[in-house]
C-alpha cells in the first residue's frame, strides 16, 4: 500500500519536474529540474529492489553526467540577452518528430503486458549478486561488447581532444 | 517495532549529534593542529586551552549579517549550502560504528542500517555533493564562485572516477559492498590495508580531492579566487559550507578507517575478557581513535603541502590516478588468480 | 663581472624516479611538520606575560617633577632640536606671581607634545635635556584606536604628584655619570661654562 503511493508520488514527481525541464526558460534550471528527474527514476528502482541500479544510477546519471552538463552551461553562462533568434522551422520538425516519436510509444505499450506492480517487490533480481550473475552468465556477449563500445568512445574521445602536432 | 523504531531514531540522533560535534570541534583542532606546527600557541582566550572556541564561532556566525546579494538567485543561493550540509550528514547512516549491543535477548547493532550496497551508497552521496558547492556557486552571481564551483565540480568529477577504481580492487577482494560485511570481515583477520596498500593510498588522496582539502583545495583557493565558492556567503550559511568540509573529514576518515583499517575492530579483541555490551563500547572508542588520527591526518598535510596548480591537479587525477587505480584492479585480479581465490 | 662568489646557477635537470613519486619528499615534508608539534611555542601572551626587556630599554618617555614636585622643564627646546624625527613640539610661557610650587624655571612648557608615531625612541632628548626634565622608561607605549591618540600631551607625559616615576632602574652605570658629569657641556651651570669658555679663550 504504501509503495503505492510512493509509486505515485515518485511518478507524479518525475512527470511533472521533466515537463518543468523543457518549459523553464533557464537553462540551469532546466537541469536541475532533470536531476530532480532521475532522483526520482532512482526512486522507482528502490521500489523495485533494484537497488544496484538505483544508486549507479545516482553515481552515474545525477553524480556524473549531469554535473558535466551543469558545468558546461555555466561555463557558455547562456542568458536570454545573447540567446540568438530561433526561426520558426526547426521548431515544427522537432513538433512533428516528437509526435511520431509519442505515437511508436503508444503503439508499444499497447501491446505489452500489463503486469503487477507488486510482483517484483520480492524478487531479488535487481541485487548486485543477482544482477552480477545474469550478467557474466546470461548476457556476456552484450556486456564485453558494450565495454567495447566503451573503450572505442573512449578512444575518440582522447583522439579528439589531442592537438595535432605538425 | 516501536522499540525498533526508537532505537533506529536514537541512533540517528546521536549519530547526527556526533557528526556535528566532531565537525565544530574538528575547527578547533584545525586551528590548534595549524598554530602547534607554526610553534604558536592558538587559540586560548575562550575557557582553558580555548576548549569554548567553537561555541564561541558558532554563536558569531548565528549573529552576523545574512547577506543575501540582490543580483542572485535567491532560492538556490540558500539551496546550496543547504545541499552541502545534507550530503555531508546523508553519509553517516551506512557506517557501522561499533558491534552489536544485547539487552534481554534483543540484538541492538550499532549501525543505522547495513544496506547491502553500503559502499555505492556512499559514494552516490559523494557525487551529488557537489552540487551544492556547483549551485551556490552559480546563484552568488561572481565571478569569483562561479570559478570556484566550475573548479569543483571538475575536480570532484575527476577524483571520484579514481577512487571508485580504487574501492573496485578492494571489493574484489572483499566480494561484498556491504560495510557492516566488510567490517566483520577484517575481524581476526589482517586488515585490508595488508592487501590493499595502493588502493588505499588512491582512496587517501581522492579523499582529500573529493573533501576539497589541502593541497586540493582549489575550489576555495584564496590566492585566486577571493573565497571560491563561498565568496558571496555570510553567516551560518557560510557556516554551513564549512561546516559541511569537517563532516566530510570526519564521514571521508571514517570510511577509510572502516574500509582499510579494519573498522571497529580491536586488534585480538577476543581476548579481552569483558562482556559483548562492554566490548562494543570498547570497540565504538577504538574506531573513533582510528578516525580522529585520520582527522589529524588530513590537518597534518593541510599544514605540510602547499596548494596544486590546476593542470597539475588534473594530471595527477587524469594521467596518474586513473593509470594506478587499473593497474591496482589489475595486480589485485593476478594475484587472486593465483592464490586461487576466483 | 661577477660580483659575489655566492651565485648558484639553476639547472633544469631531469628528475630521477625517486623525485618523480613525490611521496618521499611529502614524507621529509610532513616529518619536519610533525617534528614542530612538540616545539615549545615562543609565543608571548602579551598582557599576562611580559616579555623580558633589555636594561636599557628606551620606552615611552616622562617629564619629571622635581623633589618638590615642581616640573623641571623649562621648554628650552633642546630636545626638538636634538629629536631627528621631529617628533617633539612645544610652546612655552613665562611663570607667573605665585607658580613657583608648579615650575622649577622661570619658563615653562604651555604644552608639550610627542607624537609617539614619530618618534623613534633613540634618547636623543634625554641626552640633549639640560634639566633632567626627559626621560625614557622601560613602559610600552598602548596601541590606540586613532593616530591622534598617539600624540601625548603634558597630561600623559607629565608624571604625576607624589608617584614619581623611577628612571634609575633603566640607567646603566655610564648614562648616570653622563648625567652627572660636571665637565660635560650640557651638565654644567651657566658659571662653570663662562668659566670653561674663558679657559679655552685664554
Amino acid at each position: 500500500m504504501l509503495s503505492q503511493y510512493l509509486f505515485f508520488f515518485l511518478s507524479f514527481v518525475a512527470v511533472f519536474s521533466a515537463l518543468l525541464v523543457i518549459i523553464d526558460k533557464n537553462p540551469v534550471h532546466s537541469v536541475l529540474y532533470l536531476i530532480v528527474t532521475f532522483f526520482s527514476i532512482a526512486g522507482h528502482y528502490f521500489l523495485l529492489n533494484a537497488q544496484f541500479l538505483a544508486a549507479v544510477h545516482i553515481i552515474v546519471y545525477a553524480g556524473a553526467i549531469m554535473v558535466l552538463f551543469l558545468y558546461v552551461i555555466m561555463m557558455l553562462n547562456l542568458n536570454k540577452e545573447i540567446e540568438p533568434h530561433k526561426k520558426n522551422i526547426p521548431k515544427v520538425i522537432a513538433v512533428v518528430s516528437a509526435c511520431l516519436l509519442m505515437m511508436v510509444f503508444v503503439a508499444t505499450l499497447k501491446g505489452a503486458e500489463t503486469t503487477m506492480l507488486t510482483s517484483a517487490k520480492n524478487s531479488n533480481v535487481g541485487l548486485v549478486e543477482n544482477l552480477g550473475k545474469v550478467l557474466f552468465n546470461e548476457y556476456m556477449l552484450p556486456f564485453e561488447l558494450s565495454s567495447v563500445l566503451f573503450l572505442a568512445g573512449m578512444v575518440g574521445a582522447v583522439f579528439l581532444s589531442k592537438k595535432e602536432i605538425h | 517495532m516501536i522499540a525498533f523504531i526508537i532505537y533506529k531514531s536514537i541512533l540517528v540522533f546521536v549519530v547526527f549529534l556526533v557528526s556535528l560535534g566532531i565537525a565544530a570541534y574538528s575547527t578547533y583542532a584545525e586551528r590548534k593542529v595549524a598554530a602547534f606546527m607554526q610553534d604558536r600557541v592558538g587559540p586560548d582566550r575562550a575557557g582553558p586551552f580555548g576548549i569554548l572556541q567553537p561555541i564561541a564561532d558558532g554563536i558569531k556566525m548565528f549573529m552576523k549579517e545574512e547577506i543575501i546579494p540582490t543580483v542572485s538567485n535567491k532560492f538556490l543561493f540558500v539551496l546550496g549550502p543547504s545541499l552541502a550540509m545534507l550530503t555531508a550528514l546523508m553519509t553517516g547512516v551506512v557506517i557501522p560504528w561499533g558491534g552489536d549491543l544485547s539487552f534481554g535477548g534483543q540484538v541492538y547493532p550499532l549501525q543505522i542500517t547495513d544496506i547491502n550496497i553500503g559502499i555505492l551508497y556512499v559514494f552516490g552521496v559523494v557525487s551529488i555533493g557537489v552540487y551544492g558547492i556547483m549551485i551556490g556557486g552559480w546563484a552568488s552571481n561572481n565571478k569569483y564562485s562561479m570559478l570556484g564551483a566550475l573548479r569543483a565540480s571538475s575536480q570532484m568529477i575527476s577524483y571520484e572516477i579514481a577512487m571508485g577504481l580504487a574501492i573496485v580492487a578492494l571489493v574484489m577482494k572483499t566480494g561484498t559492498l556491504s560495510l557492516g560485511e566488510i567490517v566483520n570481515q577484517q575481524n581476526g583477520d589482517w586488515w585490508n590495508i595488508c592487501y590493499q596498500p595502493l588502493g588505499f593510498l588512491i582512496f587517501l588522496i581522492c579523499a582529500f580531492a573529493e573533501t576539497n582539502r589541502a593541497p586540493f583545495d582549489l575550489p576555495e583557493c584564496e590566492t585566486e579566487l577571493v573565497g571560491g565558492y563561498h565568496t558571496e556567503y555570510s553567516s551560518m550559511k557560510l557556516g554551513f559550507y564549512l561546516f559541511a568540509e569537517y563532516i566530510n573529514i570526519f564521514i571521508s576518515a571514517a570510511i577509510m578507517s572502516s574500509l582499510y583499517f579494519g573498522g571497529y575492530n580491536i586488534p585480538f579483541q577476543h581476548l579481552i575478557p569483558v562482556g559483548p555490551n562492554i566490548l562494543a563500547f570498547l570497540q565504538v572508542g577504538f574506531f573513533f581513535s582510528k578516525i580522529i588520527f585520520f582527522i589529524f591526518f588530513f590537518m597534518w598535510v593541510r599544514w605540510t603541502i602547499p596548494r596544486f596548480r590546476y593542470d597539475q591537479l588534473m594530471n595527477l587525477g587524469w594521467k596518474i590516478m586513473i593509470p594506478l587505480a587499473i593497474f591496482n584492479i589489475l595486480a589485485t585480479g593476478i594475484m587472486m588468480f593465483a592464490l586461487g581465490k576466483v | 663581472m661577477q660580483l659575489t662568489d655566492r651565485k648558484k646557477v639553476v639547472v633544469k635537470k631531469e628528475m630521477s624516479f625517486m623525485e618523480k613519486l613525490y611521496l618521499p619528499a611529502i614524507l621529509n615534508g610532513m616529518s619536519i611538520t610533525i617534528k614542530h608539534l612538540f616545539k615549545r611555542s615562543s609565543t608571548i601572551k602579551y598582557p599576562e606575560q611580559k616579555r623580558e626587556i633589555a636594561e636599557v630599554y628606551r620606552g615611552q618617555h616622562v617629564l619629571k617633577r622635581d623633589e618638590n614636585g615642581a616640573e623641571r622643564c623649562t621648554a628650552c627646546g633642546l630636545c626638538a632640536v636634538a629629536c631627528p624625527a621631529e617628533a617633539i613640539t612645544m610652546r612655552s610661557e613665562e611663570r607667573r606671581q605665585g607658580e613657583e610650587n608648579l615650575y622649577r624655571e622661570e619658563k615653562y612648557a604651555a604644552t608639550y607634545e610627542i607624537n609617539m608615531l614619530r618618534c623613534i625612541f633613540c634618547g636623543l632628548c634625554e641626552e640633549a635635556c639640560p634639566k633632567e626634565a626627559i626621560f625614557l622608561t622601560d613602559r610600552i607605549v598602548p596601541t590606540e584606536f586613532k593616530r591622534n591618540e598617539f600624540i601625548y600631551g603634558k597630561d600623559k607625559l607629565v608624571e604625576p604628584v607624589g608617584q614619581p616615576v623611577d628612571v634609575t632602574c633603566r640607567q646603566t652605570k655610564e648614562v648616570l655619570s653622563f648625567k652627572k658629569d660636571k665637565t660635560k657641556y650640557h651638565n654644567q651651570t651657566f658659571k662653570d661654562q663662562q668659566l670653561l669658555e674663558g679657559s679655552q679663550n685664554h
